[in-house]
């Protein structure tokens, strides 16, 4: 099965066409990036990927995890790791464990706090990406690096089956940034979960990723497999 | 005490700490989303709801809660519409309000009852109005701990929060609607020009000592209703408006602990 299936997928804004007849296949189990100058539809083509923009008047297909994205409703199954999140929560009063335990929402449920079983999830995605020891810390005392990695074990906490990843290294300094690509390579290959990951970062994902692909103008351009780009990381 | 020998600083008290622990609910959570201005915002256009109810000659109060909700709502509305500048869509709701408030207020005959709106009348309330804020501020105390988490993950990361599962919208409306009725409850006691004070200095004092969001809230309702108390006895022993003393003695708080943190060293 894919877990992502698009089709000819077109996306306008008013009168202004973003996507022009986007084809993108993602197989389960596989690791994918997303390459693509400013401007060329990479945030849209993720807001698509999130249900944040209705398809409706547009042309082409789009199934998510087997299912036409209109019907689509299981979310928990879809994790996301956002860009800028230094910025975000730079002075955001809330406790790492608090941050991910906010994710178990649809496990704890309507008018319940988290009990024990919630707790444990929390402690066991904050072990998978080594950051137990700062579970009590506020977020905006982390470095981005340290943050980029709770928002990754937010993500986890549900054990999605599509983990999406938007620029997740912006601003994260180059030691941190191997340990990140080298967590997210791990659980893809270990646990098969599938990655989507919008990246600049050429170089590193032809080592990483199972298929890059590129998008230019709202077009999907040029396909590249692992080993396929050139020392320089060049497409 | 002698103070508590007059059954309107009891009912003061009552109603002013009441409403010092729920303001800040909805306070920490508007900081949070950065929309501070909002209380402002919704109380000045409580004002012209506070107009046209002493004009019509129905309940100010009623009058009150029903322009802060459409005006929380219209807020919400051009919110959604312009997410990058969503402080405009305050700007343009507080602009209409006021605009309202003061055409309105020409026609109303008793100015001396619309002024009591605007800096409150908290020593002045009727029995109706205290049972009125008692009923109000348990229903929003409850509802704020039955939506704690939901609110917490939407101020948070809208986004990620609808991922999650939040009903977002759902909960966005209930927590506009709080925010309007306890606005409109808080004007007529503490004032509408004093409200936002009250929503905004007790989360600032609270997150220079918070480490997660929990004491955050606590520690914010904590301190409003240590501003209340205080204001409300420096009020009366001397003589002074308590809806602006209160406010006072909060931002006297907030600069204690911006100089104590600075002489100790302490960062954040």
């Amino acid at each position: 099965m894919n877990a992502i299936e698009m089709k000819g997928l077109t996306f306008s804004y008013g009168g202004t066409r973003v996507l022009n007849g986007v084809d993108l296949t993602v197989p389960q189990g596989s690791f994918a990036a997303l390459t693509g100058d400013n401007g060329a539809g990479k945030s849209t083509l993720i807001r698509i990927l999130l249900g944040e923009l209705s398809l409706t008047g547009e042309t082409g297909s789009f199934k998510l995890l087997g299912k036409d994205i209109r019907q689509f409703s299981d979310w928990k199954e879809v994790g996301y790791v956002p860009q800028n999140g230094m910025d975000t929560y730079k002075d955001f009063p809330a406790s790492v464990e608090e941050i991910i335990q906010a994710n178990l929402y649809s496990q704890i449920g309507l008018f319940r706090f988290a009990g024990k079983k919630e707790k444990e999830k929390v402690m066991e995605a904050l072990c998978e990406v080594g950051m137990e020891p700062y579970r009590k810390r506020l977020i905006g005392k982390l470095s981005g690096g340290q943050q980029q990695r709770v928002l990754l074990a937010r993500a986890l906490v549900n054990r999605p089956r599509l983990l999406i990843l938007d620029e997740p290294t912006t601003g994260v300094d180059e030691k941190n940034t191997e340990e990140f690509y080298r967590l997210i390579k791990n659980f893809n290959r270990d646990e098969q979960m599938t990655v989507f990951m919008v990246s600049h970062d050429r170089k590193r994902l032809a080592g990483l990723a199972d298929t890059i692909f590129h998008l230019e103008d709202g077009v999907m351009k040029q396909i590249t497999t692992q080993g396929e780009a050139d020392c320089n990381g060049d497409l | 005490m002698e103070i508590f020998n007059y059954v309107f600083m009891q009912k003061a008290f009552v109603v002013g700490i009441l409403l010092a622990m729920v303001i800040p609910c909805i306070g920490v959570v508007i900081v949070l989303k950065r929309l501070s201005m909002i209380g402002d915002a919704l109380s000045h256009t409580s004002l012209a709801g506070v107009a046209f109810g002493l004009i019509m000659g129905i309940n100010p109060v009623v009058g009150a809660v029903a322009a802060c909700i459409l005006a929380a709502l219209g807020i919400e509305a051009i919110r959604r519409k312009l997410p990058r500048y969503s402080e405009m869509s305050i700007a343009i709701i507080m602009s209409a309000g006021i605009g309202l408030a003061g055409v309105l207020s020409g026609f109303v005959k008793n100015s001396a009852n619309f002024n009591s709106f605007l800096f409150g009348s908290i020593v002045a309330i009727s029995d109706m109005e205290m049972f009125l804020v008692i009923g109000v501020s348990l229903t929003v105390l409850l509802l704020f701990l039955l939506l704690y988490k939901e609110l917490f993950y939407i101020a948070l990361d809208e986004r990620s929060a609808r991922l999650a599962g939040v009903p977002v919208k759902i909960v966005n409306f209930i927590f506009t609607v709080l925010t309007a009725v306890t606005v409109s409850i808080a004007a007529r006691t503490v004032g509408a020009l004093i409200v936002s004070s009250m929503m905004v200095i007790p989360t600032a004092c609270s997150m220079q000592f918070s480490k997660n969001y929990r004491q955050t809230v606590l520690y914010a309702i904590g301190f409003d209703v240590i501003f209340m108390i205080i204001g409300l006895f420096a009020a009366y022993y001397l003589g002074l408006k308590p809806g602006g003393t209160i406010v006072l003695v909060g931002v006297v708080f907030l600069l204690f602990i911006f100089i104590g943190k600075k002489l100790l060293g302490v960062k954040g």
